[in-house]
């Protein structure tokens, strides 16, 4: 028995994903009475398996393999260490990434895949904690067998810090060049806007809930009265109505502002992976369950086209 | 060529609502194509638009009420649609990413499609697997989360990039055939015109059981059981402003003086 977790790098640096994955691993391994070990493939693996060496990890298996992530490359790989350690459970991230590859990985492993867990444990049998429906129920679920495969929530774990003293050992794993069907070609940063949303202090930050573009304007009034910048959540950049470099979230800029209103934006995991860590967080919203109450400091909970209006009176 | 598209319903759920044991009650539900879906019929629809030859056709797991969900994306021009549904799915409760790509992969083996996309995840139950474990299943080469595709049919190559966290995207060259599962936010999604509404009407919504498609009914089990659902205890501990919306807007007026915010 034991837990192998598999983490994550990109341009030359681990992501924190990959140290949180062994605060979870830990657990289950304590659980189990088992082993925890991790595994980097590709980049600087020598200073990375170093930098996987924290308390608690029994071994690291560095996996010489490539530059960055391959999707072909890392589902061949990761089945075959997985094949090798057998693992009773088998840690991937619930990134980007790793839903590029642990789908695959389980099912060439014949091993059932729960994704996006935000807790988990192994007492009894395995269970896991997900949401459902953005964030609005969550659901417990047993996994009915030996062995399994998880990708785990991003930021959901504490980073292990402390050093550990593991046996880091490589790992050589065969490539069938063949089945390599895809080839990384570079890498893009997204722009498109003239304004860093990183460098403000106060946001205005505006979701769906706005509706229409034409509403927009009020939201630009309230940032002009407030000197405030105007940033937003996914679905407004999607539509095109603000540039791409004025997203808030996981796949757009993670900010930090003194003050982040967010106006109409329901507080969707990956919207508040990019504003969490903002000072003070305020949220206009008509739905009082919506999630990002959670992580609000202040709150109202009424129409926007009727509190910000009246807002924006009282700069005048 | 042929695309295969995956198209799900899904359930919106109101801003108030109750669980009835292991679901959220009919009240508080309300059916809709999943967001995802639509990006991923709207991506195949252009092709089709840009090539000749190109056949769309969508595939769903469900029950005959899914019907209408389906007909939005007939009304968006996919040709015609598979609508698989069978009591053993029923009974299967809680169907797992493997499951749902088994069921999958058997109409795909039917189609033969050139191209497959899906939907990058379900606004609903949201596992984000589903594509890329049919992409393993059908042996066929995959990317996840493309938000931009360029297509090269001759040279048998989609150039995709996929959206990274943090505002990266990577560029990457994929072998088609392949599975693509699709972002929000690489096209715009058009609106069901009135004639593709009423053409959809006549357009093709097969319905098959499991056996239809070569599957055993029996081994339909899947490993995921859910055995709770509640609403997640807020954590927040939330200054709320109470009154109207003059009111609240004075204290929060109030509040953002105190932190410096003026203009
Ligand atoms: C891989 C991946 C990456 C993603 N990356 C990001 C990202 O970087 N950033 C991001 O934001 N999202 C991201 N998303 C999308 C995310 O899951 C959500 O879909 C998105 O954040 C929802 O945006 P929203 O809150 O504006 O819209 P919704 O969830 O639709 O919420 C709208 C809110 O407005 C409220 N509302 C409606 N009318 C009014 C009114 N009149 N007055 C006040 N309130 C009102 C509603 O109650 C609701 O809470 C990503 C998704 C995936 C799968």
């Amino acid at each position: 028995m034991s837990v192998l977790a598999i983490a994550e790098h990109r341009r030359g640096e681990l992501r924190p994903v990959s140290l949180e994955q062994l605060a979870a691993g830990r657990d289950l391994a304590d659980e189990l009475g088992s082993e925890l070990h991790t595994a980097v493939i590709g980049g600087d693996v020598e200073a990375f398996g170093a930098e996987l060496n924290r308390e608690g990890v029994d071994a690291v298996h560095t996996v010489d393999i490539g530059e960055e992530f391959n999707h072909d490359v890392y589902t061949q790989v990761v089945t075959q260490l997985a094949t090798e350690l057998d693992p009773t459970v088998l840690l991937m991230p619930n990134s980007v990434n790793g839903l590029d590859y642990a789908p695959a990985v389980a099912n060439r492993l014949d091993r059932p895949l729960v994704t996006d867990v935000v807790d988990i444990d192994a007492e009894d049998g395995l269970t896991a904690t997900r949401e459902l429906y953005g964030s609005k129920a969550e659901t417990t679920i047993d996994v009915h067998a030996d062995q399994a495969a998880v990708t785990i929530r991003p930021a959901e774990w504490p980073t292990i810090e402390a050093d550990g003293d593991a046996a880091i050992e490589a790992f050589d794993a065969t490539i069938d060049e063949s089945a390599v069907k895809s080839t990384v070609k570079g890498f893009e940063e997204v722009g498109g806007g003239d304004i860093d949303i990183t460098d403000a202090d106060v946001l205005v930050s505006v979701g769906r809930g706005i509706e229409e573009e034409e509403n927009l304007d009020i939201i630009h009034d309230l940032a002009d009265a407030l000197d405030a910048t105007v940033s937003g959540s996914r679905p407004l950049i999607d539509n095109g109505w603000l540039a791409k470099d004025r997203q808030v979230g996981q796949s757009g800029k993670v900010v930090t502002p003194d003050v982040y209103i967010a106006v109409g934006i329901s507080g969707a995991v990956q919207h508040v992976a990019g504003m969490k860590g903002s000072d003070t967080i305020v949220a206009i919203n008509t739905d009082p369950n919506a999630p990002i109450f959670d992580i609000a400091d202040y709150g109202i909970q009424d129409d926007l086209f009727e509190v910000v209006p009246a807002l924006i009176e009282q700069f005048q | 060529m042929k695309i295969l598209v995956t198209v799900k319903e899904v359930a919106a759920v109101d801003d108030e609502f109750e669980i009835d044991g292991l679901a959220i009650d009919d009240r508080y539900v309300t059916a809709d194509l999943n967001e995802w879906d639509e990006y991923a019929v709207e991506a195949a629809v252009q092709i089709k638009e840009a090539h000749d030859d190109v056949e769309v056709v969508t595939a769903t797991i469900g029950p005959s009420e899914t019907d209408e969900t389906i007909r939005q994306a007939l009304a968006k021009g996919a040709d015609r649609a598979i609508r698989v549904w069978d009591e053993a799915l029923d009974d299967a409760g809680l169907l797992d990413p493997e499951t749902k790509a088994e069921v999958l992969a058997a109409v795909a083996a039917e189609e033969d499609p050139d191209l497959v996309l899906t939907g990058v995840q379900s606004a609903d139950d949201g596992f984000g697997a589903t594509g890329v474990t049919l992409a393993d299943k059908l042996d066929m080469e995959w990317g996840a989360v493309v938000n931009n595709l360029d297509l090269d049919l001759e040279a048998g190559v989609a150039s995709v990039h996929r959206e990274l966290e943090g505002g990266v995207e990577e560029l990457t060259d994929i072998e088609i055939p392949a599975v693509l599962t699709i972002q929000t936010g690489i096209n715009d999604p058009r609106y069901a015109s009135l004639r593709g509404i009423r053409q959809a009407q006549s357009k093709e919504l097969a319905e098959y059981s499991l056996t239809d498609i070569g599957l055993d009914a029996a081994g339909i089990e899947s490993p995921l059981e859910q055995t709770s659902l509640y609403e997640p205890e807020t954590e927040g501990d939330a200054t709320v402003f109470e009154g109207s919306p003059e009111e609240t807007a004075a204290e929060l007026a109030e509040l953002l003086a105190e932190k410096g915010v003026t203009s």
